[in-house]
């Protein structure tokens, strides 16, 4: 089911069962909750933990192949040390912010929706963080960064690529 | 933050400590001015203060008495120091924004002390559930989500359920990019929404809550963990609340990152767990909506506006506003205007007092275009209607809808047919999928209008928009189909010329689309800094770093210091920018 280059056999699934016994009784209501905790734990969305919390809540897996395909949030393959987040608002938009997401693309070799080959940065847009009077806007993990230029993003990428390399500028 | 942590440490040190009373707030309001300083009871406003500017401020200010002139805000007259003469907030009537900005969030003491939950007493000890209906109906107050609903009449058939068993929701999922007013409020004033959420379930009869918050606003989520934990331990929340027997717990869900979620049925499946898809409306929540049972669904601002309406009375409020749209409401100002921010106005207000009195105007360089209002549900409002005053009814007159509140500036820079692909690209990406005319009607508006923003469009296009854009209309199941053909359809009638000018003459008269515009560098500006060729991605500009040629003396040439303009190879030019962006002399143009 997944392309990843990751062998989803190394995945631990213990942690899953402390997940459902806080959401216990468990109920329907309770797969978002349950996934967003699945999600905060690993990175991402595992198979096999998917697996085991429909085994372990009594609910099939498809309800929560489902839910995680649907909402934008849930991602089924691993994710990069860091998240960065373009803002593609209307109000990031008339302010520059097609304009950072193309050099943000080609800083980071991949498109909005993927992750980098050395599992740094995963690229994602979102439609509007509601910070539009600092547009046109990043989220790198939690740290906002606003009334950015094209290379004003590229250098915060930069410098964060080669806080971890500890060499110079990353791809 | 680092000017809170500078207060700190320069209040400590002059021995004013324990004499001012330093409170981390939520939004100020006139975002464009942060890091922004209030200072009461003298009312003074600082704007774009730094760390460095602390130790000035209490020496002159807090020490000395006087005003730190640089750090006013400034207009043509000079300097400004109090507040309320600025005209950013002079124009502005705050009732849900009252205590933003001016209590720390994170203190239900400061809350109380600021007045919260007297009404909520008042109401527990005092009113019939019909008399707070009654009240609210008569206030005339309409959701502030964007649907203007009557919310008195949503209480009523709530109330009227034939149930034991009854929710209420706040919906604090605010998807419309541009709109940050209910993220505001939740971070800045959370008790506010609270005390609004325990009198509307006292007044339907509810005992259960929910708070549905989009997963993008982590610190408003936060505010709310607090708020609510801190009103359980009063008493306020929960059983028994204020001894009188009122039982209503409150939890809090988050979202997960799907725009449709906002509209009320499918935010119920996404709370029941489920994938959000929207259903057919009758029945109504108020009959039949959470697991079923009747579900009353408020937004955040509407609900923040209840105990200030039972206070001064549904009468009083109702004088605010027009005779259709009592109240007031608050607008998001963002993009191509000076001050952008929240701002809370009596309903009918024009677009004029709020684009150039309020707003300051456009900033230096950009002409007035059209106003965008209510997100990707809503419509351009060009300027030829700037004197109109807005309100729920005149709003859809044009074309456009009030929706969540969310006030986009664009100027002529903006393309306003990149404008309508854009907002159906947004649609189209997050279409629950559910029903065939939006799945498919807006991939379709959306695969016509790529085609006319590349250069390709056909001269049958522009009536195809409008045909499929009705379609669609007409025919979804829900809101977000229903109104997602709203920025094309408007940006039509307002701007047919642009339309026509992208389909016809294959031009784009904002010089905006890539597909459309060429770009060169003027020879005689070139300085032959390399810096364009330095960024373009394709290597598509030549040239040599040197002297520009105009200014180099006899020495440089002997000395080969001469450069040689850059000049852009169009045919490999993938017209991205990147060059125009850093040139720092403007010698890039396009057209």
């Amino acid at each position: 089911m997944t392309s990843s280059s990751v062998v989803d056999s190394s995945v631990d699934v213990g942690p899953v069962a402390e997940i459902v016994a806080a959401h216990a009784p468990f109920a329907e209501a309770d797969i978002i909750g349950s996934l967003q905790d699945l999600q905060e734990r690993y990175g991402y969305l595992p198979q096999p933990a998917l697996d085991e919390l429909a085994r372990l809540s009594g609910l099939p897996v498809a309800k929560f192949y489902g839910v995680a395909t649907f909402y934008a949030q849930f991602h089924l393959q691993p994710h990069g040390k860091h998240t960065v987040r373009v803002c593609r608002g209307t109000a990031c938009h008339v302010r520059g912010a097609p304009g950072v997401m193309d050099s943000v693309t080609r800083q980071l070799g991949v498109a909005g929706g993927e992750t980098t080959p050395d599992m740094l940065f995963s690229l994602e847009t979102v439609a509007c963080l509601g910070t539009c009077f600092l547009s046109p806007v990043m989220l790198v993990d939690n740290k906002y960064y606003g009334n950015l230029t094209r290379e004003k993003a590229v250098k915060i990428l930069e410098v964060l690529a080669a806080s971890h390399t500890g060499k110079g500028a990353a791809n | 933050m680092e000017v809170h942590a500078a207060f700190a440490t320069e209040l400590a040190a002059v021995g004013l400590a324990h004499k001012v009373a330093l409170i981390k707030t939520g939004c100020q309001g006139i975002c464009a001015g942060a890091p922004v300083i209030g200072i009461d009871p003298e009312g003074i406003l600082y704007v774009g203060a730094k760390s460095e500017d602390v130790p000035e401020i209490v020496r002159t200010t807090l020490l000395g008495h006087a005003v730190v002139e640089r750090l006013c805000f400034q207009d043509r007259r000079g300097p400004i120091p109090k507040r309320a003469d600025v005209p950013f907030f002079a124009a502005q009537k705050q009732i849900v924004l009252e205590r933003c900005g001016r209590i720390d969030p994170s203190s239900i003491g400061a809350a109380l002390a600021a007045g919260s939950y007297e009404m909520l007493e008042r109401v527990l000890t005092g009113m019939e559930p019909q008399a707070v209906i009654d009240e609210i109906t008569t206030s005339g107050l309409r959701g502030r989500g964007g649907a203007g609903f009557p919310a008195g009449r949503k209480w009523a058939a709530t109330r009227a359920g034939h149930d034991e068993t009854k929710y209420l929701v706040c919906n604090a999922d605010e998807g419309d990019p541009g709109a940050f007013m209910d993220r505001a409020v939740v971070e800045g004033d959370p008790h506010t929404v609270l005390e609004g959420m325990l009198i509307a379930a006292y007044a339907i009869g509810a005992r259960h809550g929910y708070v549905y918050v989009r997963a993008e606003y982590p610190i408003a989520i936060e505010h709310l963990k607090i708020a609510i934990a801190q009103a359980q331990e009063l008493g306020l929340l929960g059983e028994n609340i204020l001894g009188t027997g009122m039982n209503f717990d409150l939890k809090i869900k988050v979202g997960a990152g799907a725009f449709v979620c906002g509209e009320e049925t499918a935010l119920l499946m996404s709370i029941a767990g489920q994938r959000g898809t929207p259903r057919p409306r009758p029945p109504f929540p108020a009959q039949s909506g959470l697991w079923g049972k009747p579900t009353c669904i408020n937004n955040v601002e509407t609900l923040a506006n209840v105990a200030a309406i039972l206070r001064m009375g549904g009468a009083e409020y109702a004088r605010l506003g027009t005779p259709t749209s009592t109240g007031t409401t608050i607008f998001a100002l963002a993009g191509k205007v000076k001050y952008t921010g929240l701002v809370e106005v009596p309903i009918g207000v024009t677009m004029n007092q709020l684009v150039n009195d309020i707003g300051g105007g456009a900033p230096p360089g950009s002409t007035f275009k059209a106003a965008q209002m209510g997100g990707p549900s809503g419509g351009c409002v060009p300027a030829k209607y700037l004197d109109m005053p807005i309100d729920y009814e005149t709003v859809k007159e044009v074309g456009a809808i009030m929706g969540s509140g969310g006030l986009i500036i664009l100027d002529n820079d903006t393309c306003m047919v990149d404008l309508a692909r854009y907002f159906m690209e947004f649609c189209a990406k997050e279409s629950c999928g559910k029903c065939p005319p939006c799945r498919i009607g807006t991939t379709r508006m959306l695969e016509v209008l790529e085609r006319i923003c590349a250069g390709r469009g056909r001269p049958e296009d522009i009536a195809s928009l409008e045909k499929l854009g009705n379609a669609v209309k007409n025919n979804s199941l829900c809101g977000l189909g229903q109104t997602a053909p709203n920025p094309a359809l408007t940006t039509i009638r307002h701007f047919r010329s642009e339309y026509e000018a992208h389909v016809n003459e294959k031009t784009c008269p904002a010089a905006f689309c890539r597909g459309l515009i060429a770009f060169s560098i003027l020879p005689d500006r070139c300085i032959c800094c390399g810096r364009c060729a330095k960024n373009c991605p394709v290597d598509c500009i030549s040239g040599q770093i040197g002297k520009a040629p105009t200014r180099a003396t006899e020495q440089d040439r002997e000395q080969g210091k001469v450069g040689r303009p850059y000049v852009i190879q169009s045919a490999l030019c993938i017209k991205c920018g990147a060059c125009l962006d850093v040139c720092p002399v403007d010698a890039v143009v396009k057209k």
